[in-house]
């Protein structure tokens, strides 16, 4: 069993269709939806984990592209922006999962984890230097 | 014992010995007081955090026809032109026109003040719109037109209030969720913000003000600047503990430097959602080794420099005193605090990060021969106490 975290981008037309709960009954995936953005007649958006055996996330991912929804490699739901990061600390302790973390005690530097990143967006409310932004 | 006059004649040489205020402490472990006092010339202390009492004065240089300001805003955040003609002052806390602040709580403040000032220094091409009732002299009513810190004569920083000697740690004991200056605080104690460099910040590395004074050149965000007056609200005269270590606020710093010397990643505009918008800095200070005394002051380390915690539900804005006891910065640096039996998480506005940079920057513009030290002209005022705001119906 393996997790991957995922990025889909919905077309306009493609919103109505049940993807997850074919991912779910047809592959046999765990999915862990973190966020979605998905209103009919526009661009949607999910963010999601999902668990399970190798080819079948990979047959699961061949059914989600049949409906032209693209699985964005690059994009993540939340970014972070080293250049923009001061490193002073105030997100570490409103992030739940560590995802931002202070990667050398001495020094006080901050890194993000993507793959911890829940999307719970405390971030993007609480970082004054404006280092931490949402795709949608 | 050394004096400056010699201390600045190795600096010259590109000889002297200079170690950041967190590089000394193992300096002095090492090899004993004396010895330390004798080899090194210099330590550079820094601090890198939010200064809401941040500003410029800002000089246009005169257009064709003149005009004499008398309304004016760059990319929308106005400036104060109670001044002369074509200058203008820009405070860092500034709201952008039309910001609808807390109106749709908690507002974001995105952009501001501190913001106009981060995109000035980083060069950007900014807006200015100002406008005027016109006189003989100044005929022009109004004008719009785009300007980079380049296009203008002077723009020089005027700080009243930066380097607060230490700070409180804020909490939040009420049963909802506040927004600060100090960020967001959770309630029932869930976390607490702390604002400062501890071990590094200039003023606990001379608690007594035996170098720092006015006149004093210090490093601002790049710039050489100085200290041109005890800072608002300096109040050396508060709670110490036995080494003399504010256990509160305690001495701040008025500092002043041109701001086209300025290093952009030094100057950030600050966004804090329910409160406002600020400007944070990057500040460095040299501290001259003149004798074993003022050496041993440098040592100090974040397990002896104790932060005041306070309720910002209650007892920070009806001004009642209590604290929630103390905590040390070596606490706070460990993620977790206790405060009252309960378990705290930590976060802070202050980056050690970015004051250890700064520190080390001028560590290397002092070793290079490029930072001369200038002695105070004046000490700061070592006793003295902040007073209160009373409210009267009547002239007293
Ligand atoms: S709050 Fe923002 S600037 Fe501060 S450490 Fe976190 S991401 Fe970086
Ligand atoms: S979105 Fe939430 S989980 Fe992700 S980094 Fe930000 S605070 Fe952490």
């Amino acid at each position: 069993m393996i997790t991957r975290k995922l990025f889909l981008r919905f077309p306009k037309c493609e919103t109505e269709k049940p993807i997850v709960y074919h991912l779910v009954k047809d592959y046999n995936l765990i999915i862990n939806i973190f966020r979605a953005k998905v209103t009919a007649n526009e661009e949607g958006y999910l963010v999601l984990d999902v668990t399970g055996r190798e080819e079948d996330i990979d047959r699961g991912m061949d059914f989600v592209r049949s409906f032209q929804v693209t699985i964005d490699p690059v994009n993540k739901g939340v970014r972070w922006d080293p250049q923009r990061c001061t490193h002073c600390g105030n997100c570490i302790s409103h992030c739940p999962t560590h995802a931002l973390h202070i990667v050398d005690p001495a020094s006080r530097e901050i890194g993000f984890q993507e793959e911890l990143c829940i999307e719970c967006l405390n971030c993007l409310e609480n970082c004054p230097f404006g280092a931490c932004s949402s795709a949608f | 014992m050394k004096t400056y006059d010699e201390i600045n004649e190795r600096i010259a040489s590109g000889r002297a010995v200079v170690v950041t205020a967190e590089e000394v402490i193992d300096y002095v472990d090492s090899r004993g007081l004396e010895r330390s006092a004798a080899e090194i010339d210099v330590v550079t202390t820094a601090t890198f955090g939010p200064m809401c009492s941040s500003g410029c004065f800002l000089n246009f240089g005169h257009s064709t026809p003149r005009i004499r300001m008398t309304e004016a805003w760059i990319d929308d955040v106005a400036v104060y032109t109670g001044v002369a003609a074509v200058d203008v002052y820009l405070g860092a806390t500034e709201l952008r026109h039309n910001d609808p602040a807390n109106m749709d709580y908690p507002g974001r403040f995105e952009f501001g003040g501190g913001h106009v000032i981060e995109r000035l220094v980083a060069g950007k091409a900014l807006q200015l719109f100002a406008l005027s009732y016109g006189t003989s002299d100044y005929p022009r009513r109004e004008i719009r037109t785009w300007f980079t810190i380049r296009d203008l004569n002077q723009a020089i920083m005027v700080n009243p209030r930066n380097c607060y000697q230490n700070y409180n740690v804020a909490v939040n004991a009420s049963d909802k969720r506040i927004y600060t200056y100090m960020g967001l605080l959770e309630p029932n104690l869930a976390n607490c913000t702390y604002c400062s460099a501890g071990q590094l910040s200039p003023l606990l590395n001379d608690p007594f003000y035996e170098t720092i004074g006015i006149g004093t050149a210090v490093w601002l965000a790049g710039a050489r600047g100085h200290v041109y007056a005890e800072g608002t609200q300096h109040a050396p005269s508060c709670r110490r503990t036995d080494e003399g270590l504010p256990t509160e606020g305690g001495g701040t710093l008025a500092l002043t430097a041109d701001m086209k010397e300025m290093r952009p990643e030094f100057v950030r505009g600050v966004s804090l959602p329910g409160y406002g918008v600020s400007l944070a800095l990057g500040i460095a200070i040299p501290i001259p080794i003149l004798d074993a005394e003022v050496l041993r002051r440098t040592t100090v380390r974040d397990r002896d420099i104790r932060a005041p915690v306070v309720d910002y539900s209650r007892d920070y804005p009806e001004m009642t005193g209590r604290t929630l006891g103390h905590v040390t910065y070596e606490e706070l640096r460990s993620g977790e605090v206790r405060i009252e039996g309960r378990r705290v998480k930590v976060g802070s506005l202050s980056s050690y990060h970015a004051a250890r940079r700064c520190a080390h920057l001028l560590r290397e513009e002092v070793r290079a021969g490029r930072f001369p030290l200038a002695p105070p002209l004046r000490p700061l005022p070592r006793e003295q106490g902040m007073q209160g705001l009373r409210i009267t119906g009547e002239p007293r």
